[in-house]
């Protein structure tokens, strides 16, 4: 069988490490397979790349792996230690945990794909503006961002729903909000470095617009270090969601959003440990996922190494 | 002749990489005298790696290599790390190409100087300031007490280059080793630099190890000449005797200097033959 | 075809205020090639970067191509088909994450032209440079090709005057050797002026007719190249410089005047 396949996987390779790329598509597909190399080379970071990849699957599969109804109450079978037929315990509506944090995943993924999806576009586009335009406009933008990042971010978040109203939608708002200035920054402060390369002067000598330049030129030198920072944030994200949950702001009951049910396992903390614990330990693993996968993907994609 | 002061046998210098074995350097000897050594060639012809291997300083994942490597009777390649750093800026010093990047920026000149100074010889800090002014006069800076109190970034590129040439000459080493010196500078502060060093050398009789791109340079500057391509040395020659060089590299590579005397034709274009490197 | 007069340049942050080019004035004709050699801070590029547009709120007059300039960013879509420019550095002047191709087809996107595909692939034929390169990244060339790249760039507007500032000098003598021959066939080929800025006297003098030697933001004199083959400049700056282009000489370094 080896000898069927290996001729086709070196002709792959072969393909990848083409000196001489045929097409546009060839040349990044050898790139981003040498940037797999590099990333493969770092054993934790693979590690975090193999727990966010299964937080995707047990998101996208969550009916088929859970065992039980995640919402609905059966007051019989309350407060149950972990056991065969409830791995992790039931809570105190009678609810199975394992069910619960499996379909868990989903809501942790939505407001981390949510915020990130909102908030980098926003930082990247201020910082981008700000830094290539200089001047009335770099001040604007970044006095707007201050007053931003001049609130710690918690209590902005707080503030927001407590002024939207409590839910998952508005903490994910919320969060977006708070969480754009520390991308401007980072934006900004590359953009600088980058405006004053030959090749913006080159391009610009092409009578580009400023548009055509910051788009097609500083925004995909800045992404890299935005992408690594949303991942190295995704845990603060996951936490802010979570301390919104607990404090009751966040996703409402029943659904099962891990801070809220930490949230309402304390009670239960020092008979029932389980109610709290296993919610805690998957925002736990979570989280320490997005930052292996975070400096993993800082390593690779760092556009001061070499290309 | 006399023993030498330094002796290269076989000296290489490889790279692990994803792509295989690199071989930087590749079988590299010469011997040094109390002379200016010329280190000839271009990008990647692994000239910088072979100054830097003689002090040990290569990057990881390098590895040195070579038969013997012997400076004074003292075998750098098995050294150990205490000896070696005593060597190193005491008996061996090292001028790099940008001064900018050599001096620490949030420390005085002075303190730089006499510290280079104190790190090698048990000297109050009196006596090391009197040594580093000295010094500051020697490389012909006409105010030392106030270069002596200026930050680097105060300094232009020429001072600093002449400040670095202080710091690594305040120790009396036997061997200097210059890479790129000057590469930084305008050609006629180049030269002012370089006739310091020049002056430096000879009254100390020192050895000079010095690597540089520019062929024309080396040839005035130095005594002899190593010219290297490819991590190997092509040719070994006086430098009074480049005229007359013999291997097609060396020939090729002043052949397609463009001259101020001789205009408007095409410059030969060197052309490499793999069988240099065997 | 470009007519300079009484160019100023100033540069000024807070209380720093640099004169960087006093009263440069200069004529060059069409398909003539022109020099401006000096050390570094002497402004040579300054004028350079004044004249693309690089350098803004300078003062004076500047004409390209019968067309008046203004003292700003801003350029007529006309002046970027007529000038175009080949930086220093091949290492900072190629994008780092776009291939050959986009490299060489977004001038052509921007200035609307028709058939990019082959306006490309006959760009890198000009420079030397085969179908293998196009769809390679820069950190996949050497740095003779990336300068190849950058000079497949500036033709592929079709310009008429090609400004070069230092298009060697990051670069080893033998690459240089290339690059220098390509600069000449391409001129001779498309009939293109030149305006060249070098630190290098020997490489300005190869390529150029005729020389403006700049020291502390002013021109110092204005050599032909066959005067300076000769060695005879009038100027004692621009013979010191003559002869430090000779390379080392112990006794000569002694009589160096320091004209700061």
């Amino acid at each position: 069988m080896s000898d069927i396949s290996s001729p086709s996987s070196t002709g792959v390779k072969a393909w990848l490490t083409s000196e001489n790329p045929e097409s546009h598509l060839q040349a990044s597909c050898g790139r981003a397979y040498y940037a797999w190399l590099d990333f493969a080379a770092n054993r934790l970071a693979l590690l975090g790349l193999i727990i966010v990849g299964l937080l995707v699957a047990v998101a996208a599969f969550a009916p088929l792996l859970a065992t039980a109804s995640p919402v609905a109450p059966d007051l019989t079978q309350r407060l149950l230690p972990p056991s065969a037929e409830y791995w992790f315990g039931t809570d105190e509506l009678g609810r199975d945990i394992y069910s619960r944090i499996v379909y868990g995943t989903r809501l942790t993924l939505y407001v981390v794909v949510l915020v990130a999806v909102i908030a980098a576009p926003v930082g990247l586009l201020v910082g981008t503006s700000a830094g290539y335009f200089g001047g009335w406009v770099d001040k604007v933008l970044m006095r707007i961002t201050d007053i931003f990042l001049a609130f710690p971010r918690l209590i902005l978040a707080l503030a927001f729903v407590a002024a939207l109203g409590p839910g998952i939608e508005n903490a994910i708002f919320a969060i977006a909000i708070t969480s754009w200035p520390p991308y401007a920054r980072i934006a900004r402060a590359e953009t600088l470095t980058i405006r004053k390369a030959d090749y913006i002067a080159a391009i610009r000598l092409q009578g580009a617009s400023s548009w055509r330049v910051i788009w097609g030129h500083v925004v995909p030198l800045c992404t890299s270090s935005i992408i690594v920072r949303v991942t190295l944030d995704m845990a603060g994200i996951i936490l802010t969601a979570a301390g919104l949950g607990f404090l009751g702001l966040g996703a409402q009951p029943p659904l099962p959003e891990w801070g809220a049910m930490i949230s309402s396992g304390r009670k239960f903390l020092l008979d029932q440990w389980w109610l709290a614990s296993i919610p805690g330990i998957a925002i736990f693993v979570v989280s320490l996922g997005f930052n292996l996968l975070g400096d993993g993907l800082r390593d690779v994609l760092d556009p001061k190494s070499g290309d | 002749m006399t023993e030498p002061l330094l002796s290269v046998r076989d000296l290489s210098v490889s790279f692990d990489t994803r792509k295989g074995v690199v071989e930087a350097v590749r079988g590299v000897s010469f011997d040094l005298g109390r002379e200016k050594l010329g280190i000839v060639g271009e990008s990647g012809s692994g000239k910088s790696q072979t100054g830097r291997a003689l002090l040990r300083l290569t990057a990881p994942p390098g590895r040195v290599a070579a038969k013997t490597m012997t400076f004074d009777g003292i075998d750098l390649l098995n050294a150990p790390g205490r000896q070696l750093r005593d060597l190193r800026g005491g008996r061996i010093s090292m001028v790099m190409q940008d001064p900018k990047y050599s001096l620490n920026p949030v420390m005085t000149v002075g303190r730089q100087i006499s510290e280079a100074y104190r790190a090698h010889a048990k000297a109050s800090k009196a006596v090391a300031k009197t040594k580093a002014l000295e010094m500051l006069e020697a490389v012909r800076i006409r105010d030392p007490e106030r270069v002596y109190r200026a930050y680097p970034h105060e300094v232009s590129g020429g001072m600093g280059q002449r400040i670095m040439i202080a710091m690594m000459l305040i120790t009396d080493p036997d061997l200097l080793i210059a890479d790129e010196p000057t590469s930084a500078l305008d050609v006629t502060v180049q030269l002012q630099v370089l006739a310091i060093l020049d002056d430096l050398v000879s009254q100390r009789g020192m050895g000079l190890i010095f690597i540089s791109h520019d062929l024309n340079l080396v040839a005035s500057f130095c005594d002899r000449i190593l010219v290297m391509y490819g991590g190997q040395v092509m040719e070994e020659l006086a430098a009074s005797e480049l005229h007359n060089a013999q291997h097609p590299y060396t020939r090729g590579l002043l052949n397609c200097l463009p001259q101020i005397d001789a205009r408007h034709v095409d410059l030969p274009v060197l052309t490499r033959d793999p069988a240099w490197l065997l | 075809m470009i007519d300079i007069q009484d160019l100023n340049v100033v540069f000024s942050s807070g209380a720093d205020r640099v004169h960087a080019v006093k009263d440069v004035t200069c004529r060059i004709a069409a398909g003539e090639s022109f020099g401006l050699v000096g050390e570094s801070g002497s402004g040579k590029s300054t004028v350079l970067r004044a004249l693309c547009g690089l350098a803004t709120g300078w003062g004076g007059r500047v004409t390209v191509d019968g067309e008046a300039l203004e003292p700003t960013a801003q350029r007529s879509d006309a002046f970027y088909k007529t000038v175009q420019m080949v930086f220093q550095d091949p290492y900072g002047s190629l994008h780092p994450r776009h291939t050959v191709n986009r490299i060489l087809s977004e001038p052509i996107a921007i200035q609307g032209l028709d058939k990019p595909g082959s306006r490309v692939e006959e760009a890198l034929e000009q420079v030397g440079l085969g179908h293998g390169f196009r769809f390679r990244f820069p950190h996949q060339l050497s740095g003779g090709q990336r300068q190849r790249v950058a000079i497949a760039r500036a033709l592929i507007l079709k310009p008429k005057i090609l400004l070069l500032d230092e298009p060697t000098s990051a670069l080893d003598v033998s690459v240089q050797a290339e690059v220098l021959n390509l600069l000449m066939r391409l001129r001779e080929e498309l009939s293109l002026t030149f305006v060249l800025v070098s630190h290098d006297l020997a490489v300005v003098s190869h390529i150029c007719d005729r020389i403006a030697v700049m020291r502390n933001g002013e021109v110092v004199e204005e050599v032909t190249a066959d005067a300076l083959a000769q060695g005879d400049p009038s100027e004692r700056y621009t013979r010191q410089l003559l002869v430090a282009s000779k390379g080392y000489d112990r006794a000569a370094i002694d009589q160096f005047e320091d004209f700061g």
